[in-house]
């Protein structure tokens, strides 16, 4: 754990993207299925993932998104990012969604479907 | 992040809720960005107007905090979801108005301006070079940082907003000097607006909190909006700074080759039904120069236009508003092409624009296609 923006403690499954995530526009704000077409994650669902991605790209109102997918229960358990924006880090700040980054090489260790948990209190990160 | 005694209280919930709430997004950003402390700031700007965008939850959020929360420093709006004065015409619900209309209600009651633009650097006053700004919208962050001499972060809409409230923004990042390890060396002959809203969209995308950008001619408004607003669409990159830069930067090329990527990535369509200009809208300058464009000529198809309402109230003084009307232009203020509420794929395939961010968010929001095209190109094949 580098950094913790959004103190937590969860367990889940990854859903993993190699590519940044602009939230607003190719999130759908009510189910949480993203659909952008040029997005690894095209028609997947966050709900109920620990997703881990490099970083939120794009509008300022994307953290709205965050909030929205919160409110209708299609939120990701926890994000976890190789770099921390302020979109991504107000929107789980608001939504208190658990929030932490990562090095470069623990991104890399993290692949899909592993079973992961972490607890920001005891800065303890799981997976395997 | 070091805080005050005072902002530790207020962090504790000692000052109340909001302040509480304010405090916990604003350290949220601080640690997000290495920030060492608070620092005043005199200008904010939000985004998190459109119903279109943040929704009901978006909506009884807003509706909520503004029974408590007032600003605390000059706060201006970006756009919202119509142009109350024309919105009959454009077949939204009723729902989407009054929501639409609850949201303005309840940023007019935290004491914001309701100003509906993404312009601000356009249509304000520029606060003396150095000040300390909270600018949401990230065309505006870009601009402001890169041609107004102010000093903002790419917030989001939350820490923009808890901003305002707190008067206070994160000391970080681009608040500091920068010195970004990427030049982007522009090699592209006679360059347009779309050409810039690319090379910005190029740069967002290989940039992280600033990029060298060298080999820029002269450009006009209308350009130097198109490369902000591209660049605030692609990436989390907030400032261009100009030159080649030190010595150790990486040097990269924007050429015909990477103009050709953007295109085949943004440019879905062969042409398009209705047209839109704005996005970034259109400032006076822009508007003079449409109007002397589309003199003796009109419109084969729709073509929306978006302005702040300040610029409509000075074009239709000036006369260009009757002009452009006579041209068949559709004048909307208030609003923009970017995730506009009013095109929709059940009516439309496909639109043709100038604006790279208008293009991303009407393909991958709206969900139609889209046929890019620069504004002297428009004039000419769209019109007669």
């Amino acid at each position: 754990m580098k950094k913790i923006l959004v103190s937590g403690k969860v367990e889940g499954i990854v859903l993993k993207s190699e590519n940044p995530i602009n939230f607003l526009g190719t999130v759908d704000k009510k189910t949480g299925i993203i659909s952008d077409q040029n997005h690894d994650l095209y028609q997947k669902s966050l709900k109920d993932t620990v997703l881990v991605f490099p970083s939120g790209v794009g509008s300022s109102v994307g953290a709205y998104t965050i909030y929205s997918i919160k409110s209708n229960e299609s939120a990701p358990l926890a994000m976890i990012c190789k770099k921390a924006d302020l979109t991504v880090a107000t929107g789980c700040a608001l939504a208190n969604i658990p929030l932490i980054t990562i090095s470069d090489e623990e991104f890399a260790l993290i692949k899909n479907e592993m079973k992961i948990s972490f607890d920001t209190d005891s800065n303890l990160l799981d997976y395997s | 992040m070091e805080l005050t005694k005072d902002e530790e209280s207020a962090l504790k919930g000692e000052q109340g809720e909001i302040m509480q709430m304010a405090y916990r997004i604003l350290v949220a950003t601080g640690e997000a960005t290495d920030a060492e402390k608070l620092v005043p700031i005199e200008w904010a700007h939000l985004s998190g107007v459109n119903y279109n965008t943040i929704g009901d939850a978006g909506e009884e959020f807003l509706s909520s905090i503004s029974k408590d929360a007032r600003v605390k420093v000059k706060t201006t709006l970006n756009p919202m979801g119509f142009d109350i004065d024309n919105v009959k015409n454009y077949g939204l619900d009723e729902n989407f108005i009054s929501k639409q209309l609850s949201i303005r209600n309840s940023y007019e009651t935290m004491g914001v301006i309701p100003s509906f633009s993404c312009i601000p650097y356009e249509i304000f006053d520029i606060p003396k070079d150095g000040t300390q700004v909270a600018f949401a919208e990230s065309n505006a962050a870009i601009h402001a940082n890169s041609y107004d001499n102010l000093k903002t972060n790419k917030e989001s809409a939350f820490s923009a907003l808890a901003s305002a409230i707190v008067g206070k923004s994160p000391y970080s990042s681009l608040r500091k000097e920068d010195n970004p390890n990427i030049t982007i060396r522009m090699k592209v002959k006679n360059p347009n607006e779309l050409t810039y809203g690319m090379l910005g969209f190029f740069a967002g995308k290989i940039g992280d909190t600033s990029v060298n950008i060298s080999g820029l001619n002269e450009m006009d408004k209308r350009q130097t909006k198109a490369m902000c607003g591209g660049m605030g669409t692609s990436g989390t990159c907030a400032k261009f700074i100009f030159g080649e830069g030190d010595s150790d930067c990486e040097k990269i090329d924007f050429d015909e080759k990477e103009i050709q990527n953007v295109h085949d990535e943004l440019n879905t369509a062969e042409k398009g039904d209705i047209i839109t200009l704005g996005s970034p809208q259109l400032g006076l300058d822009e508007i003079s120069d449409l109007a002397g464009k589309l003199k003796g000529r009109s419109f084969q198809k729709r073509c929306m236009v978006f302005m702040p309402r300040t610029v409509k109230d000075q074009s239709t003084k000036i006369g260009y508003t009757t002009e452009l009307e006579r041209a068949g232009c559709e004048i909307l203020s208030d609003c923009c092409t970017c995730l506009s509420p009013l095109i929709s794929k059940d009516n439309v395939d496909a639109v043709t624009t100038n604006s790279i961010k208008g293009a991303f968010y009407l393909k991958n929001s709206n969900g139609v296609d889209v046929n890019l095209k620069s504004l002297s190109q428009i004039v000419e094949d769209e019109t007669r």
